[in-house]
């Protein structure tokens, strides 16, 4: 009773124990937290083989990856020759046609317009493509180019590019 | 209202500020950190602490396995098989969760074990232990209701079993099932409901728990013998003195818990629930969770179907008048010659009874349940009251501090176990 506390000692203990606490305590939230990102069966679903054979010049298909649509067009000539023609510095997401396509005739782009996330028109012929012949998002009038570079309207950003490989002349294996 | 009530200060302005509008600070402070507590509390006194957080983990376990179910007859034990083999740490969420079950029952069992050894249902405390009784049968509808979800072949049987139980009642009994069951047999509509049963009662029985705490600390904790505190020197605070052995408690507990979780997460369970269920086949042994089994066994030690349920119900709703039953005004079985062998009998045969539950109900097995039953109801209807009549207690220590005296004789027992040295205690009354 008469000792003095040993207030070092004291300090050590509640610092250590606290610590250990702490750390047990993250240890013990992590797997909770971690188990809301995307499960393995979601994860396998991430990527998406497709057979482009059937697609001719100047025609678009729209496949779905992750949940999203992706866009998937045959180009023509004029239609290239159109997207290599801008300068890329005049544009407001400077990026050039070359940089955008790994062949020149094939386009693969993820078809969510990067303002607010619609998918824009420009698939079906009978729709409308927008000011630059390539696609136009009719919720707020952002219009893509053939290369699917923003050209005009409200969006700041190209249309995202997917990561994608070509397994052989006819299939695209996306994600 | 009332400007002139006295507001606590503190040395943090915001502190204060939230002090003078709602007056939470001083109140965790007088019911969780000078909070008196008996010093000759044991460790069987840091049960309730236990219940509380594993509480709190089946809670919060189970909203994380809801983010991944799916309560449709086509879809449930699928949906459970994902949760163990694709969604991350699924395994985990459920193994805590289903062993978390059977440690929350342990855990509670000890905690009345020790409230009836030690008397904490007697006066002043009566209420108290009629919120723990209501408590204990929220948790056993829960985990019923729980066991059902993961729709394998004892889900079903189980719950079919268990709903045929309300067919007894005269007159009513088929339709109440029907209406319970929302089908004529268990189905898409009971599995629906049970769902939504089995995640709002758990948030019931944390505000049971909630007034079953608020109701202990108005007379504060009972202690191993039994008296009441008299004089600042009987006590402990809460914090730190408390706080710190139910943390000892706490680390023990989840090395027990994680070592099943771990090593052993089936060891409770039983391998027909990995068979999805089939109303076309019933299980050759249906066997109810252990943690029932003791209720089970009454049940079928019965040979008639409505006499079985009515016991059955009985052996839970006797406990709600146990507090009417003893007459003696002696809390502590420590004090109680002859009660405290009794009372030691009915532990043990309370075990039994739940070890017979399990096994299938002919021969020798039967004659224990039956055996059992007797002692059960027994115990509380003629034990109980004729002994608190006969009996002459040993005579009772005359104060908390009395009972570490030197010159008291060594035989008083109880309070050995977690025992604060005489320096701790002198230490804390600073």
């Amino acid at each position: 009773m008469a000792k003095k506390p040993d207030n070092k000692r004291r300090d050590f203990l509640q610092l250590s124990t606290v610590t250990l606490g702490a750390v047990g305590t993250a240890a013990f939230i992590w797997p909770f937290l971690k188990s809301m990102s995307p499960a393995e069966d979601t994860l396998a679903a991430g990527s998406t083989e497709v057979d482009i054979s059937a697609i001719e010049e100047g025609q678009s298909i729209t496949i779905k990856w992750r949940g999203k649509p992706v866009f998937i067009k045959k180009r023509t000539k004029d239609e290239i020759d159109a997207a290599k023609m801008v300068q890329a510095s005049d544009l407001r997401d400077p990026q050039d046609d070359a940089d955008r396509v790994q062949k020149e005739e094939w386009l693969v782009l993820v078809g969510v317009c990067t303002h607010l996330g619609c998918v824009p028109l420009g698939q079906k012929v009978s729709d409308m493509k927008g000011e630059y012949d390539g696609w136009y998002c009719p919720c707020h009038g952002s219009h893509y180019d053939t290369s699917g570079r923003i050209r005009k309207g409200p969006a700041p950003k190209n249309l995202d590019v997917p990561p994608y490989t070509f397994l052989n002349d006819t299939t695209i294996k996306i994600g | 209202m009332d400007q002139n009530r006295k507001v606590h200060q503190f040395k943090n302005p915001v502190l204060n500020w939230i002090e003078f509008r709602l007056p939470i600070i001083s109140y965790f402070k007088k019911e969780y950190g000078d909070y008196p507590m008996p010093k000759n509390c044991n460790y069987f006194w840091s049960f309730g602490a236990l219940a509380t957080i594993t509480l709190i983990t089946m809670i919060v376990s189970g909203i994380f396995l809801a983010m991944n179910y799916t309560p449709h007859t086509d879809m449930a034990f699928d949906s459970v098989e994902r949760i163990m083999r694709d969604v991350n740490y699924g395994w985990l969420m459920r193994y805590i969760h289903s062993n978390g079950a059977a440690f929350f029952f342990i855990i509670v069992y000890i905690h009345i074990v020790r409230a009836m050894y030690f008397g904490s249902y007697k006066y002043p405390r009566e209420l108290n232990w009629i919120l723990g009784v209501f408590i204990f049968l929220l948790m056993m509808a829960t985990s019923f209701l729980g066991y059902t979800l993961p729709w394998g072949q004892m889900s079903y049987w189980g719950a079919t079993v268990i709903t045929n139980l309300f067919s007894a009642i005269p007159i009513i009994g088929d339709g109440l099932k029907t209406w319970l069951l929302g089908d004529y047999n268990v189905g898409n509509a009971t599995l629906n409901r049970f769902f939504a049963l089995h995640y709002v009662l758990p948030f019931v029985i944390f505000g049971v728990v909630g007034l079953h705490v608020a109701a202990v600390h108005v007379h504060g904790s009972n202690n191993p013998d039994g008296i009441d505190i008299k004089t600042k020197n009987d006590s402990v605070n809460f914090f730190p003195y408390m706080l710190i052995k139910d943390t000892v408690a706490m680390c023990a507990f989840g090395v027990a818990i994680s070592a099943v979780i771990f090593f052993g997460p089936n060891l409770m369970a039983e391998v027909d629930n990995y068979i999805p269920a089939d109303p076309l086949v019933t299980p050759a042994h249906i066997v109810p969770n252990w943690y029932l089994a003791p209720f089970y066994a009454i049940l079928r030690a019965v040979p008639d179907k409505l006499g079985g349920v009515l016991l059955m119900f009985g052996a839970i709703v006797i406990l709600f008048v146990l507090p009417w039953l003893d007459r003696s005004k002696v809390r502590s079985c420590n004090y109680r010659p002859i009660y405290k062998w009794f009372m030691m009998g009915f532990f043990v045969n309370f075990f039994a009874l739940g070890y017979v539950g399990m096994l299938p109900a002919e021969g020798l097995y039967l004659l224990i349940a039956r055996i059992g039953l007797l002692y059960y109801f027994g115990f509380f209807f003629i034990i109980t009251p004729f002994v608190g009549w006969i009996e002459k207690p040993s005579k009772l220590p005359l104060s908390i501090s009395d009972v570490y005296a030197k010159n008291i004789a060594p035989n008083i027992g109880g309070g050995e176990k977690g025992m604060p040295s005489p320096a701790m205690q002198k230490d804390t009354n600073l």
